[in-house]
């Protein structure tokens, strides 16, 4: 295999991986940008995942799944926002709450439905979302370097992933050129001065949280309708954090959000790809390392040594009326 | 800020409120199981028989519920400083590295409490560090400590995997484990004392002497939170970090404090497993009790009074869902992950969901009752 081959292998596998972290990660931007700190990305996409994997395998259709997928997720994002606006719950406590409720519900329940051992049954290849060849791609394929990245990297995606990445300028577009968007802001800022503009706090926090669902509900159908064949359980494994982490690591932003979805999914193509093989100078390098690198490259970034993350000033706090 | 909740008895606040919202959370967890279809009454009877019902019960209940209490006083600490140590998974499974540091060398020729010793030194010195650098990251350079935690449970994780596979595996062996503990390192068992009782419990079940260190920390914890000096810097931080400011009390200082208490009580969860129970240092020996130690300290309201018996409910769970998973094979032990994410919604995020309505109650038998707050809002 010669070095082209490798690379778009790798950047392919990239784009994949950090498909389910960019949904996730836009997700959370939405949430936290109106000022509610979203730590249940995981769980949201986990259930989506299985609420995904379950209605498809019994419908037999990719679209319900993918509805139903959005449904559940929108109805946690709701448990989120019920406990953050309405009541005034701690974000993080909640948070934390709907992940261990989608862990363990998705499991009894996938158990005591399908009996695989907290699996779904594994989909027909009609009850997914299969690979779309661009146009073309097949007659550039022996084109040199243009040609391969175009059929090998660009092409032969399935309809989420690029979805993924048009939901990027989408969302740049929403919340920066649409009056939604600027209040959305601005509710996360200061919403005491929303508050006197005479619109409604909590309805512009709902709705933010209702985004975040739907788009925890597409990164988990992605997992389980395009990149996997159904749901196995704990298939999020963390990611729901990495989104986070990368929605951080882009200061709340949706182009640099793209590109920290991508850095970490490169990290993880990479880690597959390095499995067992040494590295010229360094030598083998264990696997955890690469497993844990996303993670400690997190940190690095939080402790500021790779420029400052400053989070929406309101986010986390519950807004009161003062009476 | 205006405090928008009208005051109530304290009974009504310590006792009552949190025993709605555990209610509210084993009735929905109660819906689950009917989801699934199986009988929640029942359920629930096995459950509790099957914890408390026998001497052995009791027993495997009070040994789940001694690493849940370290967890959550572990949780509690932080919580009392304002903080949110998401970490007590990942600082007890680092912790077990200090437990093989304090065991493996010395377990031919040493007695067993000396080693108990160390390992309490040991593990809690490898939980305080796990826990030293989200803190020190939190204080000096602001990064979120729920954040930071969370990386570092996963950074844990794959640091004990390598350990366990690549470097503490003794030659020859297939298991991800250390060798097996001798004599030394093996902590006494607590189950002769059910003799007492008149109880049979047999010398295998792995009640163990850190249940007795895990009730001393929980009083160190109260002594420590509202006796001493730095409790009440801890307690002030936690209420207004401005007011703390301007106390002259240091913030970076008091943060890295409470965070290595906090992980040295969540390090030493990792004894009881290890030493009490499997006599060795095996992959994920923690299984969640980290993250138990949230709910726990939620559902205690973070005082050690509330903890021991949020953990003996927990332990409770733990062994009389192990029993139910027998009678009821489609309830596995997840559920107990469920109840564990409804206790946390609704004892931690929804705590004043049932307050208005309990206000209101107390307002109609006694006004006085509720308070002057009360008499100012609307509708009483």
């Amino acid at each position: 295999m010669d070095f082209l081959d490798v690379v778009v292998n790798v950047l392919n596998s990239t784009v994949r991986l950090s498909v389910p972290l960019l949904f996730a990660c836009l997700a959370g931007l939405y949430s936290e940008r109106a000022g509610i700190f979203d730590i249940g990305l995981e769980g949201k996409m986990l259930a989506g995942a299985f609420a995904g994997a379950a209605a498809a395998s019994v419908f037999g259709s990719a679209w319900i799944g993918l509805l139903v997928a959005i449904l559940v997720s929108v109805f946690l994002a709701l448990v989120h926002g019920f406990a953050s606006i309405t009541h005034r719950g701690n974000q993080i406590v909640s948070g934390v709450a709907i992940n261990f409720i989608a862990a363990g519900s998705t499991i009894i329940l996938g158990q005591a439905w399908f009996n695989q051992g907290g699996r779904t049954p594994s989909l027909p290849s009609d009850a997914r979302f299969n690979a779309i060849v661009l146009p073309g791609a097949d007659a550039v394929r022996d084109v040199p370097i243009l040609g391969e990245i175009y059929s090998g990297l660009l092409s032969g995606h399935s309809l989420l992933v690029y979805l993924a990445f048009l939901a990027v300028p989408f969302t740049w577009w929403v919340l920066f050129r649409t009056r939604f968007g600027l209040r959305l802001r601005a509710v996360g800022e200061n919403p005491a001065a929303v508050d006197t503009a005479g619109i409604s706090v909590a309805w512009l926090r709902y709705r933010a949280v209702i985004c975040t669902g739907i788009l925890t509900g597409v990164a988990g159908s992605y997992m389980a309708l395009a990149q996997n064949a159904g749901f196995v359980k704990d298939m999020t494994a963390g990611r729901g954090y990495i989104a986070l982490a990368a929605l951080i690591f882009a200061k709340w932003k949706p182009v640099p959000a793209m590109f920290a979805c991508l850095l970490f999914g490169f990290l993880d193509a990479m880690a597959i790809r390095l499995q067992g093989t040494p590295l010229p100078v360094i030598g083998r390098v264990p696997v955890q390392l690469m497993q844990a690198l996303p993670y400690i490259l997190t940190v690095i970034l939080l402790a500021g040594f790779i420029g400052k993350a400053i989070p929406p000033r309101a986010g986390g706090v519950p807004y009161v009326k003062e009476r | 800020m205006s405090t928008p909740y009208a005051k109530l008895p304290r009974w009504a606040d310590y006792g009552l409120i949190p025993l709605i919202n555990l209610l509210v959370a084993f009735a929905v967890a109660g819906l689950v199981v009917l989801l699934v279809g199986e009988n929640p009454f029942r359920a629930a009877v096995i459950l509790v028989d099957g914890a408390f019902g026998s001497g052995p019960g009791i027993a495997y209940t009070l040994f789940y519920a001694t690493s849940f209490i370290f967890t959550g006083l572990a949780v509690a600490v932080a919580f009392h400083g304002g903080l949110f140590n998401i970490g007590g998974e990942g600082q007890a499974y680092f912790a077990g590295l200090g437990v093989a540091l304090a065991c493996l060398p010395f377990d031919g020729f040493l007695p067993w409490y000396l080693i108990f010793l160390l390992a309490i030194l040991c593990s809690a010195v490898f939980g305080a560090l796990w826990a030293l650098i989200p803190a020190y990251l939190q204080a000096k350079r602001g990064s979120h400590i729920v954040i930071t935690t969370i990386m570092f449970n996963f950074i844990a994780s794959s640091l004990m995997v390598y350990m366990l596979v690549d470097v503490l595996k003794p030659m020859g062996s297939m298991a991800p484990q250390t060798r097996q503990f001798l004599d030394g390192a093996q902590l006494p068992r607590l189950g002769f004392l059910f003799d007492y009782i008149g109880m049979k419990v047999r010398p295998s079940v792995p009640l163990n002497i850190s249940f007795l260190l895990a009730l001393l920390m929980a009083f160190l914890v109260w002594v420590l939170i509202w006796r001493t000096k730095l409790g009440y810097e801890i307690r002030t931080m936690g209420f207004s970090p401005k007011a703390a400011r301007y106390a002259g009390i240091s913030e970076t200082r008091v943060i890295i404090v409470t965070m290595l208490i906090s992980g040295a009580l969540a390090g030493m969860m990792a004894m009881n497993p290890i030493m009490g129970d499997q006599h060795n240092v095996p992959l994920d020996f923690v299984a969640g009790a980290g993250f138990v130690g949230i709910a726990v300290a939620l559902m205690g309201r973070s005082h050690p009074a509330g903890i021991v018996p949020a953990a003996i409910l927990f332990g409770m769970l733990y062994q009389g869902g192990a029993e139910l998973s027998f009678e009821m094979p489609s309830i596995s032990r997840d559920m107990i992950v469920i109840i564990q994410g409804l206790v946390i919604l609704f004892a931690g995020a929804l705590e004043h969901m049932f307050r208005p309505a309990v206000q209101a109650v107390f307002a109609s038998f006694s006004p006085k009752s509720v308070g002057v707050v009360a008499a100012k809002g609307e509708g009483v």
